[in-house]
């Protein structure tokens, strides 16, 4: 469908990459641990190691849930890239890894439930 | 005097001049019709017959001057004896206060874009009965913004958080979500914004907006509010007759106007819930003396007496819209989940956030048995704990945000029962990924998407720079908000601090 309109409508779009100044959006989110309320937006360079993420990005925002401590980075943990299971290559930057602008990377740790055991 | 008294001609009846004084339609004979009215038929709206419309405000400029007039004496006289009083004194505790300010800054500055909005269609629908209807509610609306402000005014000489609502309105983050549904609704056609703002909002939902929380104003004490929402309430009764004659003369004028109509209906009924939800924290988390929940007050004013309307609208083939599943899930969760969100970004909004107590965590858990003690009393007693260690928590990031109501994406997969699960929906448009917080707001997106594109989206303008700065102190500067004044918890603010003095208890 498109906008009905009294005359030419043309989409302006907005948010695209180039208004970022290189760097390019990420949201991160972690499954079924809602004490962080929503997954965070994150203005990433393209070239970035995925393996940054893990060090450097991540603690920025889940070191506030008492779980992450405990997270371990290995095979247990589920990714998935915009609505897709995904395998990262740590060594490999973002954009090799498929990750562009606006991705929504999620991460599932199914060892740890989060308070109360309920997925909070 | 010269003139012959005796002779002069009778008064008009009330029909009669009722005619005169609304008659501004006529059929142009040099200029086009299409030309005068240029926004009434591209929205695929039929009408056959304009005078069809029957006015149900049956309201002439002299009498709405004089009723008008008479209620605003009222409300001046109580205003004036509150500030006389120091009544803010009298209400229940400093905390109420923030509620005003939300109220404030989020809904008030909504009445002017209703004022602009009714305005507009007065002009451009080429029936007179429509236009003349519209003009009335377009000055209530007005009306409505300048009484509030006067009513709030006299908590802006003591507490923060009042002073700069109008700036506000067009920056801070979370006023986005209301300020994009009134530009989203002003920029549709005539017909569009009267199902959005005529009925969806003011006959499915103002309800919930104007009778809890003027009966929270009462029972916190705040008198000077619920005069305002008393004198408000009647304009509003008539809002919702003009909204319902709206409805029901697109839908007789011709059957292929309906379907049209049923899509803004679920469209708007949508947008104005999501709007809603600041609602449903001000009366479940806000408000010091509860008088109903949330949810209690969902089931009354949409759960009984919405559905009983759409009932009525069955017969022209008008039906529920599909989102009242969904909303009737949330309920349950609505509150909790966005009280949470403003707990942790309370750094970044100009009002104080606070954990509820243990007497209001008791109310919580007796008014939302299912949920409360399972899911949400351990999120706040693990916060209180950090708050004993001084560590309140305050999120540092920026959270995703859905393209179309603007929310951050707080919400949860409670209809397909995971209600830890954030709720992720996306789509592709122009080559570029969008983002939507429910199925809902991406089948609004998708329906016209070249339109919600052009959303300013704040997370979104921070990241590019337009907004004064990377930082949340620069950020706070480009808002006008004051860091340590007009935000942060509750607990250790000036706000506390003067209702302490006030009560001996420093």
């Amino acid at each position: 469908m498109a906008v009905k309109s009294i005359g030419k409508y043309e989409a302006k779009m907005m948010d695209a990459v180039e208004n970022f100044h290189g760097n390019q959006l990420v949201y991160i989110g972690w499954d079924k641990h809602r004490l962080i309320n929503s997954a965070m937006a994150f203005p990433l360079p393209p070239q970035m190691p995925f393996g940054a993420l893990l060090s450097d990005v991540m603690p920025m925002c889940y070191k506030d849930h008492p779980d992450f401590e405990q997270v371990v980075w290995d095979d247990s943990i589920i990714w998935n890239l915009n609505g897709e299971l995904f395998v990262p290559d740590v060594e490999k930057s973002l954009q090799d890894n498929g990750i562009d602008h606006k991705s929504i990377l999620r991460f599932e740790t199914p060892n740890l439930t989060g308070l109360n055991g309920v997925g909070m | 005097m010269t003139m012959n008294t005796k002779n002069r001609k009778k008064r008009l009846n009330m029909k009669e001049k009722y005619k005169h004084m609304t008659r501004l339609g006529w059929e142009t004979s040099y200029q086009d019709m299409d030309k005068v009215f240029p926004y009434d038929n591209y929205e695929g709206i039929k009408i056959h017959d304009w005078e069809a419309w029957e006015d149900p405000f049956r309201m002439t400029m002299d009498s709405y001057w004089k009723y008008q007039g008479e209620k605003d004496k009222k409300l001046y006289a109580i205003i004036d004896a509150f500030a006389q009083n120091n009544a803010q004194k009298n209400i229940t505790d400093a905390r109420y206060v923030s509620a005003l300010k939300l109220f404030l800054t989020g809904v008030s500055p909504l009445e002017y874009q209703a004022h602009r909005g009714f305005a507009h269609v007065a002009r451009n629908f080429r029936g007179d009965g429509p236009r003349v209807a519209c003009q009335m509610q377009a000055i209530d609306e007005l009306r409505h913004v300048q009484t509030q402000i006067h009513t709030l005014s006299h908590y802006n000489k003591h507490f923060n958080g009042f002073s700069e609502f109008a700036h506000w309105h067009d920056r801070v983050w979370y006023l986005s979500v209301p300020k994009s549904f009134f530009d989203d609704a002003r920029t549709a056609g005539p017909f569009e914004f009267m199902i959005a703002i005529g009925f969806s909002f003011e006959y499915v939902l103002t309800n919930l907006l104007f009778v809890p929380f003027m009966s929270g104003a009462a029972y916190n004490g705040d008198m000077a509010t619920v005069t305002f929402g008393f004198s408000a309430q009647s304009d509003e009764a008539r809002h919702m007759t003009l909204g319902l004659q709206a409805i029901k003369f697109m839908l007789e004028q011709d059957p292929a106007n309906v379907p049209i109509v049923q899509g803004w209906i679920d469209k708007w009924t949508w947008r104005g819930y999501k709007v809603l939800g600041l609602v449903s924290m001000m009366m479940d988390y806000m408000l010091p003396e509860s008088p109903q929940s949330w949810k209690e007050a969902w089931e009354l004013y949409f759960e009984e007496n919405t559905v009983a309307l759409f009932k009525d609208l069955e017969r022209y083939g008008i039906k529920v819209p599909d989102c009242a599943g969904t909303v009737a899930a949330e309920k349950d969760h609505l509150s909790h989940q966005i009280w949470m969100t403003f707990y942790t970004h309370g750094a970044a909004a100009p009002f104080h956030t606070w954990l509820p107590d243990e007497k209001k965590m008791d109310w919580l858990s007796e008014k939302y048995p299912d949920t409360f003690d399972k899911y949400y009393r351990p999120v706040y007693e693990h916060w209180a704990k950090l708050e004993k260690e001084g560590k309140r928590y305050y999120s540092e990031m920026l959270p995703q945000l859905c393209q179309t109501c603007q929310i951050p994406m707080l919400y949860t997969e409670i209809e397909k029962g995971e209600p830890t699960q954030i709720a992720h929906r996306h789509t592709i448009f122009n080559g570029e990924r969008f983002h939507f917080c429910s199925d809902h707001c991406k089948d609004i997106f998708e329906n016209e998407p070249e339109k919600y594109t052009h959303a300013w989206m704040p997370v979104q303008q921070i990241f590019q720079g337009n907004c004064g700065g990377a930082t949340l102190p620069e950020v706070l500067d480009w808002y006008k908000v004051k860091f340590g004044t007009d935000n942060l918890d509750y607990v250790g603010s000036e706000d506390e601090a003067t209702w302490k003095q006030w009560h001996g208890q420093e």
